[in-house]
């Protein structure tokens, strides 16, 4: 097998006494779609939040591609190749639209900054016809799609992507499940972590179910979404 | 209108461009950690130092074209007075990033102390002064008065706006500026999107000081006395300047500079000379208690 775009082994994570990661490995392969999902709280955003060594783990390692992570300061990993759609979004709320796809393009320069804008104008035009204006007065769907064009101006060899149906129109959720189909199919690797489980589980070729801070299932997208516990627990049972 | 509302507008408005000038430190410092940096009125009283040894060395060697030694003096204070932010923030708040919001406002008052004392020690007590460089003003009269605008106050202004504009330009249109304004922004964001923010806080330091240094360099010209303790009223003038603009907001620091420096010519003028301290720092309190936003501040939102 090929070396993994992302793998977790064995990571435990603190936050002073309370441990919010047990013993966590996972694996997501080079051009794969891998869904994390659980309850709230459950550590996901933790997971994510913890390449970035924010905050960083307390044993275990964090492999990229192959190459030992775990401690890399964020702006350091964020030159590697990884980018990241938060929780929340966090665009730059006083921030034009325009400006804040450069922000995403930072880390390679200014090689493909034009060519790259367009092509987010392709895929969001919503976007386009917002350009100049400053970043909160979009919806909340928009500075969705806003928060993935930016992750994606930095032509990022991995995706992560923090609960992007959160607090959305059940339309543009849709819209956004799409657009994330088209990227997987150009063959971007992407971990998602949602709560919005039969998304997520539809797009994924592999998921993983986490419990209080403990990987406690995985499988294929179609495992999960036919398997009863998942469906009692985050499917609401039908 | 009169001659002296007049005479006192070109004053305010010259005083308020310095008070803009320094007030950006405070705000620029503010937005990106969320700090008041109690120390950047020593900043601008060691420029003011600055200033005046760069003044002395080069009449010393016999410099004594104005554009020359302006050029000159203010390549050294703007650098050196650069460094001493850096240095500052480097070892006074840098190491406390991750401790309570108190800890760093301690340090900048022990900095504070730190420089006054290391300057009175080494410069002396006494008030220090430099020659008036550029001789000469306009003249207008008006009815029974006349309107008196020096060469040293047109060469004020317009560095000062040069400078504020040069700034202006930097923060809103270049790479850089983007970087100071994520950092502002979202910091946590800022890093994920790979900018060592680290970096970006010490250049914020840097510019600030470097703004307090060609505010220092300005008003001594003008003024041409300074003292070890200099630092202090003028740093809490242009606290209230940038408090009233609206603290972290930068074209609220330059425009709460011109008010304030306008209103309180206006005051010396019009009801007492003795008491403008009293009336700034009076409008201080106000502003704190009915808009402590600041006038293009936005009103304070917990972020979680």
């Amino acid at each position: 097998m090929s070396v993994p775009m992302l793998e977790f082994r064995q990571v435990d994570l603190f936050y002073g006494a309370i441990q919010a990661l047990h013993q966590v490995s996972l694996q997501v392969q080079v051009g794969e779609t891998v869904s994390l999902i659980g309850a709230n709280g459950a550590g996901k955003s933790s997971l994510l939040m913890s390449i970035f060594s924010q905050p960083q783990v307390t044993s275990g390692q964090i492999l990229y591609q192959g190459r030992d992570i775990t401690g890399l300061q964020a702006h350091q990993v964020a030159t590697l190749g990884i980018a990241q759609v938060p929780e929340g979004r966090r665009i730059f709320p006083d921030m034009s639209v325009e400006e804040n796809l450069l922000m995403g393009s930072l880390v390679i320069g200014d090689t493909y900054v034009d060519e790259d804008r367009q092509r987010m104008f392709e895929l969001f035009p919503r976007l386009r016809e917002r350009r100049n204006q400053r970043a909160m007065t979009l919806s909340g769907g928009e500075q969705q799609m806003l928060a993935i064009a930016r992750a994606l101006m930095s032509r990022p060899c991995l995706l992560l992507l923090d609960e992007p149906s959160l607090g959305l129109a059940p339309l543009v959720v849709k819209q956004i499940f799409h657009t994330l189909r088209e990227l997987a199919a150009d063959g971007m690797t992407l971990f998602l972590v949602e709560q919005n489980a039969s998304h997520a589980l539809r797009l994924s070729h592999r998921g993983y179910v986490m419990v209080n801070g403990r990987i406690s299932l995985m499988g294929t997208g179609e495992e999960l979404l036919t398997n009863p516990q998942v469906r009692m627990a985050y499917l609401g049972g039908h | 209108m009169d001659g002296i509302f007049l005479q006192q507008l070109v004053n305010g408005l010259t005083l308020g461009a310095v008070y803009g000038l320094i007030a950006i430190g405070y705000t620029m410092v503010y937005g990106v950690i969320g700090m008041i940096n109690f120390a950047h009125g020593e900043v601008y009283m060691i420029s003011a130092y600055l200033c005046a040894i760069s003044l002395a060395v080069l009449g010393f060697f016999g410099l004594d074209s104005f554009p020359l030694l302006m050029l000159f003096t203010l390549v050294f204070t703007l650098t050196v007075t650069g460094v001493y932010g850096w240095v500052i923030e480097r070892i006074a708040y840098r190491p406390l990033r991750h401790s309570t919001r108190l800890a760093p406002l301690i340090s900048a008052i022990g900095i504070s102390l730190i420089l006054q004392n290391y300057v009175q020690l080494s410069q002396g007590a006494r008030q220090q002064g430099v020659p008036t460089l550029l001789e000469g003003a306009f003249r207008f009269s008006i009815g029974d008065d006349f309107l008196q605008i020096s060469y040293t106050k047109i060469f004020i202004l317009l560095a000062a706006f040069v400078g504020m504009a040069v700034l202006t330009y930097i923060i809103q249109y270049t790479r850089l500026g983007r970087m100071c304004r994520a950092t502002q922004q979202d910091r946590k964001m800022a890093q994920i999107l790979g900018i060592n923010t680290d970096r970006v806080i010490s250049l914020v330091f840097v510019i600030g000081a470097t703004m307090a240094a060609l505010a220092g360099v300005l008003i001594t010209l003008n003024y041409g006395t300074f003292d070890f303790y200099a630092g202090f009223i003028i740093g809490v003038k242009a606290f209230t300047a940038a408090v009233l603009g609206g603290i972290g907001s930068l074209p609220g620091a330059m425009l709460g500079g011109l008010i304030l420096g306008l209103s309180e010519a206006q005051f010396s003028s019009m009801v007492n000379t003795d008491y403008k301290d009293v009336f700034s720092f009076s409008l201080l309190v106000l502003i704190l208690i009915f808009r402590p936003q600041g006038l293009l501040g936005r009103p304070q939102v917990v972020k979680v």
